[in-house]
C-alpha cells in the first residue's frame, strides 16, 4: 500500500516541478516587455539586445524556447548574471549553503520552542502563562520581520554589544576549508572551535527573527490541537485507568496532537524560505534571499529566476517528504 | 457543515438579501458576539482607528506638507518632542505626520491586493466546487502549484519583470495571493452544491451563473470576510516588505516599508526614524489579525482559537 502511495506522490511531485518550470518560463517570456531587453539589463543598447536575443534563442518560437529552457536547467545551466557576469549556478552554489544553515536552524528552533510553548499553554489553560503565550503567538504573526530584526540589532548588537550586527563572519576570521559548505559544521569538523562559535553568534539573531512567525504559528496550532485532544474520550479513558499527568499529556495526547502540526511543517518551511529575502537583507546574510533581492534591484533577472526555482523546488520536496512521513505515521492516509 | 447550521446559514442569507432589517439585526448580533471577546474588541478598535486615519489623515496631521518631498535642513533628524511626537526624518519632515498620511497608502495597497486576489480566486473556487470533475481537477492543480510557492518568492521575480514601484508590487502580490481564496471557496461550494436549495434551483431551471452567484456565493460570505480580514494584515505586511527591500513604494512616498528602508541607514543614532513606521505596520497588522480571529469565532463556532 505504501509503495503505491509513494509512487502516486512522486507523480504529483514531478507534475508540480513541471508546473514550476512553466510558471518561471511564463513570467520570463510572456510577461509584458521584451525578454531579450530584460536579460540584457537596463543599460544595454539595441545591438547588445539583438546579440542576446540570438545567443539565447529568443527569436525562436516559444515552445522551442521552452524545451531549451528546461534542458538548460536540467544540465545545471542557469545562465549568466549581467551585473557580476558570473554564472548564476555558481552564485547560487555559494549562497545556497548559507541559506540552508539559516533556515534549518530557524526551523529547528521554531519547531522545538513552538511545540513546547503550545503544550505549556494548553496544559496551563486560562492561567497567566497561557495568556502570555497567546499574546506572544498573536503578535508573532503580525510582527514585521525586517523591523523586528532592526530592533534586535539596535538592542543586542549596538546597545548591549553581545552579538555582531550583521554579516556571516568577522572580516579578520578565516573561514574553514569547505567540506559540507555549511560554515558552522565545517568549522566544527576542522576543529576550529572559536570560528564555529563566532559563526554561531552571527547566525543567532537572523535565525531567531526568521523563526518568529513560524514559531508563533506552530505554537498556536499545537495549543489548539492539544486542547482538543486533551478533552477527547481516550484521554478520559487513560485518566480513568489511573495514568499520571505526564504520561497522559506527552505519551497519549501530544502524539496525536502532533499529526496536524506535522502536516503544516512543509508549508511553514516554505514561509521560512520566503522570509529569507527580508531577513537576509536586514542582516546582510549572503544567502539566496539577499542574492534575489540584490539582483532584483539591479534588474538582473537570471539570478532572481534561479532563486525562485531553487526555493520552489525545495518547498515542493519538503512537502513531498512531509506527505510520506505523514503516511508512515498515519496508515489511514495511504488509502486515501 | 452540519445540516442544522447549513439551513441556518441559508435562512440567514435569504433574510439578509431580502430584508434590510435582517441585515441590521445580523450586524448587531455579530457586533454583540464580537464585543464579548476582549482581543476582538482590541482588533476592532485598532482597525477603526486606522480606517479613520486613512480617511482623515492628510487633513488632521500637524504638518500636512510632510509627505510631499519637501526638504527642511533646519529640522533634520530631530528626536521626538512635543513639537514632533515621533521626531523628524532625514529630510526634516515630521515622522508622525508621515506615518499618519502613510496609513491611507498601506490600507489601500492591502485592500487592492485582497480584493484583487478575491476577484481572481472566488469565481475560480466557486466554479471548481460547483462543476466538479475535470474542471475542478485542473483548477485545483493550478491552485496547489501556486499555493506551494511562498508569496514573496513568486512576487519578487514578477516585480523584477514589471519594474519596481508601488503599483507593480501591488499587482505582483495580487497575482500570487489568489490561491487561498480558491481553496476556501471550492470546499465551501462543494458542500453547498449538494444542498437541497441548490438542487431545487437547478430543478427549477436556473442557469449555472444564476445558481452560482445568486444562491451559492451569498452563503460563502462569512468565511470570505474572515479570510479577507486576516489577509488585509498579511497583505499590508508583504507590501511593506517589498517596500523595505526597495521593490515597492519609494521615498519620498510615506509608505511605511519604504520609510523603514531609508531609516535603516540612520540606525542606531537616529532610532526614532525606524521605530515608528515599523510600529505602525505592526499595530495595523495586529489589528486586522485580531479582528479576523474574532470574526472567525463568531462565524464558525467550531474553530475556537481561544
Amino acid at each position: 500500500m505504501l509503495v503505491f502511495y509513494l509512487l502516486r506522490r512522486i507523480g504529483v511531485l514531478c507534475t508540480m516541478l513541471f508546473g514550476l518550470l512553466c510558471i518561471t518560463f511564463v513570467i520570463a517570456n510572456v510577461a509584458p516587455g521584451d525578454p531579450a531587453a530584460l536579460a540584457a539589463g537596463p543599460n544595454a543598447n539595441p545591438s547588445m539586445i539583438e546579440t542576446i536575443r540570438q545567443e539565447y534563442g529568443l527569436d525562436k518560437p516559444l515552445p522551442e524556447q521552452f524545451v531549451t529552457y528546461v534542458s538548460d536547467i536540467l544540465r545545471g545551466n542557469l545562465g549568466r548574471s549581467i551585473s557580476t557576469s558570473e554564472p548564476v549556478a555558481q552564485q547560487v552554489a555559494t549562497a545556497l549553503p548559507n541559506s540552508v544553515e539559516l533556515v534549518l536552524f530557524a526551523m529547528a528552533f521554531a519547531v522545538v520552542v513552538g511545540i513546547s510553548l503550545g503544550v505549556l499553554s494548553a496544559v496551563c489553560r486560562d492561567t497567566v502563562i497561557d495568556h502570555a503565550v497567546r499574546l506572544f503567538s498573536v503578535s508573532g504573526i503580525a510582527l514585521p520581520m525586517f523591523w523586528f530584526g532592526l530592533l534586535l540589532q539596535l538592542v543586542f548588537a549596538v546597545g548591549l554589544g553581545w552579538l555582531p550586527v550583521s554579516g556571516r563572519l568577522g572580516l579578520v576570521t578565516t573561514p574553514p576549508e569547505p567540506i559540507t559548505h555549511l560554515l558552522i559544521v565545517d568549522a566544527l569538523l576542522r576543529g576550529q572551535w572559536s570560528t564555529a562559535w563566532e559563526a554561531f553568534t552571527y547566525l543567532l539573531m537572523p535565525a531567531f527573527v526568521l523563526s518568529f512567525p513560524t514559531l508563533a504559528s506552530i505554537c498556536r496550532l499545537t495549543r489548539a490541537e492539544m486542547i482538543e485532544t486533551l478533552s477527547s474520550d481516550y484521554v478520559l479513558g487513560a485518566r480513568a485507568q489511573g495514568l499520571g499527568n505526564y504520561s497522559i499529556r506527552i505519551r497519549h495526547a501530544l502524539r496525536n496532537a502532533m499529526l496536524p502540526v506535522l502536516a503544516v511543517i512543509g508549508l511553514y518551511y516554505g514561509w521560512t524560505l520566503g522570509g529569507t529575502a527580508l531577513v537576509e537583507t536586514v542582516f546582510d546574510w549572503p544567502g539566496l534571499g539577499l542574492l534575489a533581492v540584490n539582483s532584483a534591484l539591479m534588474s538582473d533577472f537570471k539570478p532572481v529566476m534561479a532563486v525562485t526555482l531553487i526555493i520552489g523546488f525545495n518547498v515542493m520536496l519538503a512537502n513531498f517528504i512531509v506527505d510520506i512521513a505523514y503516511a508512515v505515521l498515519d496508515p489511514r492516509l495511504r488509502r486515501a | 457543515m452540519s445540516e442544522a447550521s447549513a439551513i441556518e446559514a441559508t435562512a440567514t442569507s435569504a433574510d439578509a438579501s431580502e430584508n434590510p432589517r435582517g441585515v441590521w439585526r445580523e450586524a448587531r448580533r455579530a457586533l454583540w458576539l464580537l464585543s464579548r471577546s476582549f482581543s476582538s474588541v482590541v482588533g476592532l478598535v485598532i482597525v477603526a482607528i486606522f480606517l479613520v486615519l486613512a480617511i482623515l489623515g492628510p487633513y488632521i496631521v500637524p504638518y500636512p506638507g510632510a509627505s510631499t518631498g519637501n526638504v527642511d535642513m533646519s529640522s533634520m533628524l530631530l528626536p521626538p518632542s512635543m513639537e514632533h511626537w515621533f521626531g523628524t526624518d532625514d529630510m526634516g519632515n515630521d515622522i508622525f505626520s508621515r506615518v499618519v498620511i502613510g496609513t491611507r497608502i498601506s490600507l489601500q495597497i492591502g485592500l487592492t491586493i485582497t480584493l484583487g486576489a478575491a476577484v481572481i480566486g472566488v469565481p475560480l473556487g466557486i466554479f471548481s466546487g460547483y462543476l466538479g470533475g475535470n474542471v475542478r481537477r485542473v483548477i485545483m492543480a493550478f491552485t496547489d502549484l501556486f499555493l506551494a510557492l511562498p508569496s514573496l518568492v513568486l512576487a519578487i521575480p514578477i516585480v523584477t519583470v514589471l519594474g519596481p514601484g508601488v503599483t507593480n508590487a501591488t499587482i505582483a502580490l495580487a497575482i500570487v495571493w489568489w490561491p487561498g481564496y480558491v481553496r476556501l471557496v471550492d470546499s465551501k461550494a462543494l458542500s453547498l452544491s449538494k444542498e437541497p436549495f441548490v438542487e431545487a434551483a437547478r430543478a427549477m431551471g436556473a442557469s449555472t451563473l444564476r445558481i452560482v452567484f445568486r444562491y451559492m456565493l451569498p452563503n460563502c460570505t462569512s468565511p470570505l470576510i474572515v479570510k479577507a480580514s486576516l489577509d488585509m494584515g498579511a497583505a499590508i505586511l508583504a507590501a511593506a516588505g517589498l517596500g523595505f527591500i526597495g521593490l515597492g513604494a519609494k521615498a519620498p512616498s510615506p509608505e511605511w516599508g519604504a520609510m523603514l528602508s531609508v531609516a535603516r541607514g540612520y540606525l542606531p543614532t537616529w532610532w526614532w526614524f525606524a521605530v515608528f513606521p515599523g510600529l505602525a505596520i505592526y499595530v495595523s497588522v495586529l489589528g486586522f489579525n485580531l479582528l479576523g480571529d474574532g470574526l472567525r469565532d463568531i462565524f464558525d463556532p467550531r474553530t475556537t482559537s481561544q
